[in-house]
């Protein structure tokens, strides 16, 4: 213990430590800043020549110099958008189920292997989704959605099994453990006494759970669904690797697709020109203010149910 | 008149009382319902585990583990230098990461709890972790890319150490707050300096929660594609210089993916499952050490 107690200049060490923390601190900031910097001044180019209309052209012709970025922004938004028709039942009813029904031996199992789903890489799921998904949509799923929901002009078209269907189902299987897992944290956050008290007025255990648990964590919930979406808007790998990479707007969900993360993936390092790499930036600019936009909405919605319980749920 | 009076029920009448049909198949279907979503949800995650098993043992041998790629088409030939390649990007990821990362984590509960710029940078590491990877590969191409003339591993690891930065600093903090105020204040008794309490003191208390989070940080980099494509970028042979475009696992399963041939396909099973069996290690890891650890209780 001796060693520790230093006689000398104590104070100037503890300023010193004081400000190479407070350094390290503002590293942070100074990410977040370069990160717009860089996306700003690098995307000038582009905007002066486009303006806001660069998000309403559907023309991507590098030949030629010009640049629109809708149908990029068109296949982000179905595809997150599917992914999230898909992924939001599924995700709740599987907190629902780790938190409310499941035998206490079980929850820690099921709550580790939704936590392993988030760990895999995107680029495996891509892989994963190639070789086994697509094929699959390709013989089965998707002549069996023309046969039968085909009149609704979203199942229509070449069955080519990579597409927008196939980009919408692997996002879904990716952002399965995000929404569940914070529907789990502010489900657990939900006090025992409502589940007991709405028990005690003779309510079934679905009943308590709708009444008692969901209603008092529809916000937390919301924002694990913004999380989500946040989440599908910028994933890149794969749904690059399945999509189909065409800049086309389609309404049948089995034509091909591109969104605005695999554009830049798949032509920011052949980019030429200035004004090609400038609308690439462009694009990356517009995601990223999405992004912040859906991520900081969703902190809200969670911190509006989780407030005032402990960081860390046990569930 | 005796038998007028209404009766009176007990709670235990209610609790006998049969609950409708409906309300019954209604909860029935919900539970099943929610035990069907689960099948679903872990069905992919064995599918996915399964076929990474079934095709990547079959394709993982000697060669593969030892030599770099050979042309397109050619039989034979491995991922050496891209296993390689990942390790060295990650340890350049580590060197800026980790120190900025608990760096911030240490300001934010020792000296900026409750402080206006502490929920700042808070709220920026929140914000700068929701960011989508390949935003992070435009901005590491501009900064070090762009200045260096060329693609380097340099690139990729100051990309990958920036979306650590976010993870490590938030985990650093919740696990250093864990730590009772009481052994600080202890530390202070004897006359310990501050900086030293809490270096010697509050972050070793706290070492194995500040380790997890580390690793966590490292496993979900460690498979990041897409802040790679545009930094380290790729190469077919071995490279060890800082400020030269170098191969890493993670690209290569993505380039062979896509290729027409069968012989890459296998490799990119084979290189998927190595990268799995690196992450599932530090995860598996980290769980060890950190049940083992001084803040079991804690948590």
């Amino acid at each position: 213990m001796q060693s520790l107690i230093t006689a000398g200049d104590s104070r100037r060490a503890d300023a010193i430590f004081f400000y190479a923390m407070v350094a390290c601190g503002l590293s942070v900031l100074a990410i977040v800043f370069l990160i717009v910097y860089e996306l700003v001044t690098k995307s000038n180019l582009s905007w002066h020549a486009f303006g806001l209309k660069f998000f309403f052209r559907s023309e991507w012709d590098p030949v030629n110099d010009q640049y629109g970025a809708l149908p990029f922004v068109y296949g982000t938004i179905v595809s997150s958008i599917l992914a999230l028709i898909i992924a939001v039942p599924l995700a709740i009813g599987v907190a629902v189920y780790i938190t409310e029904m499941s035998p206490r031996w079980l929850r820690g199992a099921l709550a580790f292997t939704t936590e392993l789903l988030a760990a895999i890489p995107s680029v495996i799921y891509g892989l994963w989704a190639i070789f086994v998904l697509v094929p699959l949509l390709r013989q089965y799923l998707e002549p069996w959605l023309a046969k039968y929901l085909g009149w609704t002009g979203l199942f229509e078209g070449t069955p080519y099994g990579i597409g927008m269907l196939a980009a919408g189902i692997i996002l879904a299987i990716m952002v399965v453990p995000i929404i569940s897992s914070i529907t789990r944290e502010v489900m657990t956050a939900v006090p025992q006494q409502q589940r007991e008290a709405v028990l005690a007025l003779g309510a079934t255990r679905w009943e308590m759970i709708r009444t008692g648990v969901l209603r008092n964590a529809r916000a937390g919930i919301m924002g694990g669904v913004i999380l989500g979406l946040g989440r599908a808007l910028g994933e890149t790998m794969a749904v690059t690797m399945v999509i189909g990479n065409r800049p086309e707007i389609a309404k049948s969900l089995f034509a091909p697709g591109y969104t605005m993360a695999s554009v830049i993936a798949n032509e920011f390092s052949e980019a030429t020109g200035d004004l090609y790499l400038s609308a690439l930036v462009e694009v990356g600019l517009a995601l990223f203010i999405v992004t912040i936009i859906v991520n900081i909405l969703a902190q809200f919605l969670v911190w509006t149910v989780t407030r005032g319980t402990p960081a860390r749920g046990n569930a | 008149m005796p038998n007028t009076t209404p009766k009176v029920m007990l709670p235990a009448d209610f609790a006998n009382a049969p609950i409708s049909i409906v309300r019954r198949s209604v909860n029935a279907l919900v539970t099943v319902a929610a035990v069907g979503a689960v099948a679903l949800v872990v069905l992919p995650l064995a599918a996915v585990f399964g076929y990474l098993i079934y095709k990547g043992i079959g394709s993982i041998n000697l060669a593969f583990l030892t030599q770099i790629p050979k042309p397109p088409g050619e039989a034979g030939g491995g991922m050496a230098n891209a296993i390689a390649g990942s390790v060295y990007i990650l340890l350049i990821a580590s060197f800026f990461g980790v120190p900025l990362g608990i760096g911030a984590g240490i300001y934010l509960s020792e000296y900026g709890r409750g402080t206006r710029f502490g929920n700042l940078i808070r709220f920026t590491a929140d914000v700068l972790n929701g960011v989508p990877s390949i935003i992070v590969g435009i901005v590491a191409y501009g900064l070090v890319v762009l200045s260096q003339g060329h693609f380097s591993a340099l690139a990729g690891g100051v990309a990958l150490a920036i979306m650590m930065v976010p993870t490590i600093t938030r985990t650093t903090e919740e696990m250093l707050l864990l730590v009772p105020q009481i052994v600080r204040e202890a530390a202070y008794g004897l006359g310990v300096s501050r900086w030293r309490t809490t270096l010697s003191i509050t972050l070793r208390t706290a070492t194995s929660g500040v380790i997890t989070g580390v690793m966590l940080a490292f496993a979900r980099v460690a498979g990041e594609t897409a802040p790679l494509l545009f930094t380290a970028f790729g190469n077919q042979y071995w490279n060890w210089k800082m400020n030269q475009p170098t191969a890493a696992l993670s690209l290569q399963i993505f380039t062979y993916a896509i290729s027409p041939f069968d012989e890459w396909h296998k490799q990119a099973w084979a290189g998927a499952l190595i990268l799995i069996i690196l992450i599932v290690a530090s995860v598996g890891a980290v769980r060890l050490v950190a049940s083992r650890g001084m803040l079991k209780g804690a948590n």
